[in-house]
């Protein structure tokens, strides 16, 4: 007894999924409405497992929306925003028409705004979650703070990604969060760890921008737009969890100091006061000004074995890490006018030591060129003119290396017109079998503690190692030719040809049992590799494939490297 | 028009103002009329200017008459002295008004009217007079030395300028020389108007005892007005009714943060909607994005060509990574606001699917089988290599003794071996390619079946003791009596002579070529297979000792590649290009079809407790068939490169073989059980190689000692090797 006959596409998979059109459709929204209203609630398509059934038997290329995202858009208060902002650019548009200048005024004053604080409120329901996906609108906003305040964007919107970078650079500096750096082709690179999770940005070079023409604007506005709001509750959180005040006001102390000088060069106090936070050089008022800094110690409880080894490790890392964050303390760097001097001045300031840098260049410096407790003055030009004598004339990457190194670094190799060492990047974590620069493994014997000179011995046992091989490979050449010769004589003897009988005495050949048994071993294996299933086949060569590839990889660098060291032999001055 | 004439004449008064005396009682009295006509000039100076250069510089004809105009006004007021001056005054000016308001008469020096001069450039004259003669213009013909002479020359130079309406060189008089030095300096025109006069403050902070106005003020500025009224009662009602809104406040909360955070639900709506994937975190850089990276990162010129002729999405790295030898000499990173937008792209158009990475060990893959070393013994070393072969040897069989060998090749030829020796101990010209050599299984006789061309030929090679001898020979004597078969049209020929000789006892000839002879396990049935898709006649069961040849099947299923006898039970095989067929002889019916899942067969085997098949395709594979389980291959194994040309079961041993055109015999462990419910264990236990691959074709055929562990195989290059 059938009953009636199910339909088809009315249930399943196809009632889960709704089109981009029909979902615009539901919510009435025009398409950069609907895109806007994507970004900011972030809803994303879907990829339907079985596209063929939700597409209901077309196989035309379509996005596909979850239909429970969509209703969730339907209740969004922001769609009532839009509609009102559309109401009134259609009202606005009118009044100009009809040249109402007065209506214009009026309308002008009452245009709908909106904020996102529920929908960051909504997307990230914890604080960490906001911290994990901070990533982006750092990135996002430190770009746009960039910009020029002509064109591309509202100025105040530039304005406030400026005030918002400064501020978490400050919090950077001030909780000692930074971790990484890296000076890559595209920008500066920052890895801070804050609350536990590993947050990175990158930074342009302080260049004008030329726009491309291909990129979507208001795409990047919307998405700076819920940015800045993500980014201003971190920050105040942020700011809240050390003490210090929100917005950010620099120490009585610092603040009396910078007062005097260059107040009259900014028209705006408000602006001014950006300039003096934004150079990083002083410290920020706290909420309750005697701040003693105690560390609550870690109690200890008597644990078992292996939770005491796991125990130590965390305590010798403790330790590391501390060490890191002090790496510049008691040192005073000035930078030369010619090297980026926030990027420096935040990173010098973040591990603790003190900057400065002409006073020409920017608000905020505090001390002078002549200082004579100046330890390192960093350069980037050829050679200077005037030199003192108690203090290191060094290259900018110095400070960088020293924060990937987690100690200083030797700087014989950074003085100035010195061919720097390459500048690794520590975000490579080398597993086992991947390919390690040289430069890194001096890096890593500097770490343990070692001399200079081991790194190359090890380079030189890793020879001895190859030549090894090469020789157990002369082997497997010695067994062919052997082979060889008893083919050559079969093939003899097949064509019937009488072979000059002649005893030769026989060598002992000497069996190697550790290789027999290898070999037997890898036979085994090769032989149980043919039983595989199909499947499991596919999938184990593509695994080795990849294997191999990295193999493959790696040996061809190494092969570069020895080749280009060589070439550096040869003609010292010519690069490659 | 008029306003000019006015000017001129007041000028001149001016002028005689200055120079007569008498006259001064005169401009005493003209006083107000002349503050009036400076007031004129203020108005519009720059006229006044115009006019009076004109003027000066006029010595037409017009001007005596001007000057004798007003003489003669002066005149009359000379005599009217006293009467009523002002009366006068104003109508004589009207008067002359009228008079200088023709026209033609004011511009009797140029009549052409107001159009550029230059229009004129090329003739001789500017414009015609009432008349319509030509105004000729006055003859220069200075060049440019009368010009500079005349500059050296004329103390007046300085001070002449050209008339552009008359083309006349003009002396400024020193009158005007003064006007414009004033004017250049930006002040009036009139040397007697004064700039800073005292202004009178009207409306200042002090109160006035006195009205500005003496108006009395307008009744409606005592009564409320009702427009008003009605305008200011809509807006209330407007208001009332929430029309007008009121001016909203500066909406400054943009950029003003507070704690969001403070109570942290975990319940949100995000949380049950569990279908929510954060996005993926960039990649982070690797050493070659590196500003100053080591030098095994950068590219070589190749590659760098290479790079730029690839496709964006090709490339392995969506930038060159490039050296700078310090940090000022990096520049900006051209793309960064595309990679950018480009993420933010990813953001909100990707779809997002949760994908799940393999991780696996690839050693955990590789499944558990018993060691080769357990499961010994098998064939794992090739011991000896029969040699005397010159052509491909096609086909081997071992005598059911174990202690001979037979091989049949492509140069005719079937030789007997000694299997411990490797000697050949016999030789037999059959003269025609051997296709299949087969020994009767049956250990009470030794005869051998040869296949080749369409013939097949029975060996009795007296190899055995003489017992085993005179049986076969009995066997192939109790034929004579038999008759021959009828239907089949196979003729049992005897040999005689010289074939004798070589051993050949019998050979049965076929209609067609024959490619494979194979005996039943009693030793009295023979099986040929004659290739042919278009016959039903494939394949030809002999009896031995009846000398009778019978077609088992009536009808074409198939190109039938190989046949073989149940070695227990009344069953027959028979492999088509893409099945096997299994027959009962008894019922003479079908009982089952195996799929072989394979393009073409190329060879079978049958166990020996005849409840396993084998079959070797030439699509690389080999497919194993339970009977009892499926007419499915339990097992495919897809162990060879090329083509398999050859399998094997051993007799006594769980082990089996197959050939293969890679030049490897593959021996397998394959343990059958006796519980129906085992299935059979297949692992794979040695890959033998030895043959030379010749013309493409490796190891033709192989074959396993009756008793012993070893494998027989042979091969393209002319050779059979044993394997212990």
């Amino acid at each position: 007894m059938g009953g009636l006959q199910k339909k088809k596409f009315e249930s399943g998979a196809a009632t889960n999924y709704i089109t981009r059109n029909r979902a615009r459709k539901k919510l009435q929204l025009s398409l950069p409405d609907f895109r806007r209203l994507c970004i900011l609630k972030g809803i994303y398509p879907h990829e339907p497992k079985h596209k063929k059934k939700v597409n209901k038997g077309s196989t035309a290329p379509r996005t596909f929306y979850l239909l429970k995202d969509i209703r969730f858009l339907l209740h969004e208060p922001i769609v009532g925003k839009f509609r009102e902002y559309k109401i009134f650019v259609r009202k606005l548009k009118k009044a100009y028409g009809k040249t109402e200048w007065s209506a214009v005024e009026r309308l002008k004053e009452n245009k709908p705004t909106y904020k996102l604080d529920h929908i960051v409120k909504e997307r990230y329901p914890s604080f960490i979650d906001a911290l994990r996906d901070i990533d982006d609108a750092l990135c996002m906003c430190f770009l746009f703070s960039t910009f020029a305040r002509t064109g591309k964007c509202h100025v105040q919107t530039i304005q406030l990604c400026r005030r918002l970078t400064v501020e978490w650079m400050n919090y950077v500096i001030t909780s000692r969060a930074l971790r990484k750096v890296f000076i890559s082709i595209k920008g500066i690179y920052y890895q801070a760890e804050v609350m536990g999770q590993p947050i990175t940005w990158l930074v342009p070079y302080q260049f004008a921008h030329d726009h491309p023409t291909d990129v979507d604007y208001r795409v990047m506005a919307t998405f700076t737009e819920l940015y800045t709001t993500l980014l201003g509750f971190v920050n105040f959180r942020l700011y809240l969890s050390l003490n210090l005040l929100y917005p950010p006001k620099l120490d009585i102390k610092s603040e009396s100091e910078l007062k005097e000088e260059d107040e009259d060069d900014y028209a705006m106090g408000s602006e001014s006061y950006l300039e003096k936070l934004s150079a990083l050089s002083a410290s920020l008022a706290r909420v309750v000004t005697s701040t003693e800094e105690e560390e609550a110690q870690i109690d200890l409880f008597p644990t078992e074995d292996e939770n005491m080894e796991m125990m130590e490790e965390k305590e010798k890392e403790k330790k590391l890490l501390e060490a890191q964050m002090k790496i510049f303390e008691g040192l005073k760097f000035f930078l030369n006018r010619e090297v980026p001097r926030e990027s420096l001045a935040f990173i010098i300031r973040c591990f603790g030591g003190e900057v400065s840098w002409d006073k020409s260049v920017s608000i905020g410096s505090t001390y002078e060129m002549m200082d004579e407790t100046i330890t390192h003055h960093i350069v980037d030009r050829p050679n200077v003119d005037k030199r003192y004598i108690n203090r290191y004339y060094i290259q900018p990457q110095w400070v960088y290396d020293c924060v990937n190194a987690k100690m200083l670094v030797p700087v014989e190799d950074y003085f100035i017109g010195v061919t720097l060492p390459p500048h690794l990047s520590p975000f490579v974590e080398e597993r086992e079998g991947d390919y390690v620069p040289p430069e890194k493994l001096k890096i890593l014997a500097l770490q343990r503690g070692e001399s200079q000179q081991q790194p190359e011995e090890e380079e030189e046992e890793e020879e001895e190692e190859e030549e090894e091989d090469e020789e157990e490979e002369d082997n497997d050449e010695e067994d062919q030719v052997e082979e060889n010769k008893l083919k050559k004589m079969e093939e003899q003897r097949s064509q019937g040809k009488s072979l000059q009988v002649k005893v030769t005495p026989g060598k002992v050949k000497m069996e190697n049992p550790v290789r027999l048994e290898q070999e037997e071993k890898a036979e085994e294996k090769r032989l149980a590799i043919m039983m595989m299933k199909k499947k499991e086949k596919y999938l184990y060569d593509k695994i080795m494939f990849g294997k191999k590839r990295k193999v493959r990889e790696v040996s061809f660098l190494k092969s570069r490297n020895k080749y280009s060291l060589l070439w550096e032999r040869i003609h010292p001055f010519d690069p490659l | 028009m008029k306003k000019i004439g006015l000017k001129r004449a007041k000028e001149e008064e001016d002028e005689q103002k200055k120079q007569s005396v008498c006259e001064q009682v005169l401009t005493f009295n003209m006083s107000p009329a002349e503050e009036e006509e400076g007031d004129e000039d203020v108005s519009d100076s720059e006229e006044s200017v115009y006019s009076g250069l004109e003027e000066s510089g006029s010595d037409s004809e017009d001007e005596p008459s001007a000057n004798q105009q007003e003489g003669r006004v002066l005149n009359e007021e000379v005599e009217q002295l006293e009467e009523r001056v002002l009366n006068e005054e104003e109508a004589e000016q009207r008067e002359d008004e009228y008079e200088k308001d023709s026209s033609d008469e004011e511009d009797i020096r140029n009549t052409v009217g107001n159009v550029p001069m230059d229009w004129y450039k090329d003739f001789p004259h500017i414009g015609y007079d009432l008349e319509g003669r030509r105004i000729y213009k006055p003859i220069r013909n200075k060049d440019e030395l009368d010009q500079f002479l005349d500059k050296m020359e004329n103390p007046e130079f300085w001070r002449t300028v050209c008339d552009q309406q008359t083309g006349s060189d003009v002396v400024l008089s020193e009158d005007q020389l003064e006007l414009i030095k004033r004017l250049q300096r930006g002040q009036f025109g009139d040397v007697s108007f004064n700039e800073y006069q005292p202004s009178v403050e009207f409306f200042s902070r002090e109160v006035m005892i006195h009205p500005v106005t003496n108006r009395p003020s307008d009744k409606r500025s005592f009564i409320p007005s009702l427009t008003e009224k009605d305008k200011v009662s809509k807006m209330v009602h407007a208001i009332k009714m929430g029309w007008i809104k009121p001016r909203r406040v500066e909406d400054d909360s943009r950029g003003r943060y507070y704690d969001l955070w403070t109570n942290e639900d975990s319940s949100s709506i995000l949380n049950k909607h569990r279908m929510h994937l954060p996005a993926p975190k960039l990649r982070l850089p690797g050493h070659e994005e590196s500003y100053n990276p080591p030098p095994e990162y950068l590219l070589t010129e190749e590659e760098r060509a290479l790079w730029e002729q690839q496709d964006p999405s090709d490339r392995k790295l969506p930038f060159v990574p490039t050296k700078f030898s310090s940090l000022r000499h990096v520049p900006a990173f051209s793309r960064f606001i595309h990679e950018r937008f480009e993420r933010c792209l990813d953001l909100y158009l990707c779809p997002r699917q949760r994908k799940l990475r393999v991780n696996v060990n690839p050693e955990d893959l590789i499944p558990k089988l018993p060691k080769p070393r357990d499961l010994l013994p098998f064939p794992t070393t090739q011991s000896l290599v029969y040699r005397g072969h010159s052509g491909l040897v096609r086909s081997i069989s071992v005598s059911p003794s174990g202690q001979w060998l037979a091989s049949g090749s492509d140069d005719g030829s079937v030789r007997f071996w000694e299997v411990c020796s490797a000697r050949c101990v016999r030789t037999v010209q059959t003269g025609g390619a051997v296709k299949s050599v087969a020994w009767n299984p049956n250990p009470a006789f030794c005869l051998l079946a040869v296949a080749l061309d369409s013939v097949v030929l029975i060996l009795a090679p007296s190899l055995a003791d003489g017992h085993v001898t005179s049986s076969s020979e009995r066997l192939l004597k109790s034929q004579q009596e038999a008759e021959p078969s009828e239907g089949v049209s196979c003729n049992w020929v005897e040999t005689k002579g010289e074939e004798l000789n070589q051993w050949i006892r019998l050979k049965i000839g076929h209609p067609k070529v024959v490619h494979q002879v194979t005996w039943h396990s009693k030793g009295d049935y023979l099986a040929s297979v004659m290739p042919d898709h278009s016959s039903h006649l494939q394949v030809l069961i002999h009896q031995l000792s009846r000398r009778r040849s019978q077609n088992p099947f009536s009808r074409n299923k198939g190109l039938v590649q190989n046949v073989s006898f149940h070695p227990l039970r009344p069953y027959f095989f028979v492999a088509t290009q893409r099945s096997v067929r299994v027959y009962n002889l008894l019922k003479q019916q079908l009982t089952k079809k195996l799929q072989a899942n394979a393009k073409w067969v190329s060879s079978m085997a049958v166990h020996p407790t005849g409840d396993h098949v084998i079959c070797g395709s030439y699509d690389c594979r080999l497919s194993w068939f339970d009977l009892d389980l499926s007419t499915k291959p339990y097992r495919m194994l897809r162990h060879h490169k090329k083509a398999v040309r050859g399998v094997a079961y051993h007799r006594g041993y769980p082990l089996f073989a197959s050939a293969s055109d890679d030049g490897s015999v593959i021996v397998c462990h394959g343990t059958v059980y006796s519980d129906l419910l085992q299935n059979p264990l297949i692992v794979p236990v040695k890959v033998l190689r030895g043959h030379v691959i010749t013309q493409d074709l490796g190891v033709l055929d192989v074959t396993f000692h009756p008793s012993q562990p070893w494998l027989f195989s042979s091969g393209a290059d002319g050779t059979v090797r044993l394997y212990t």
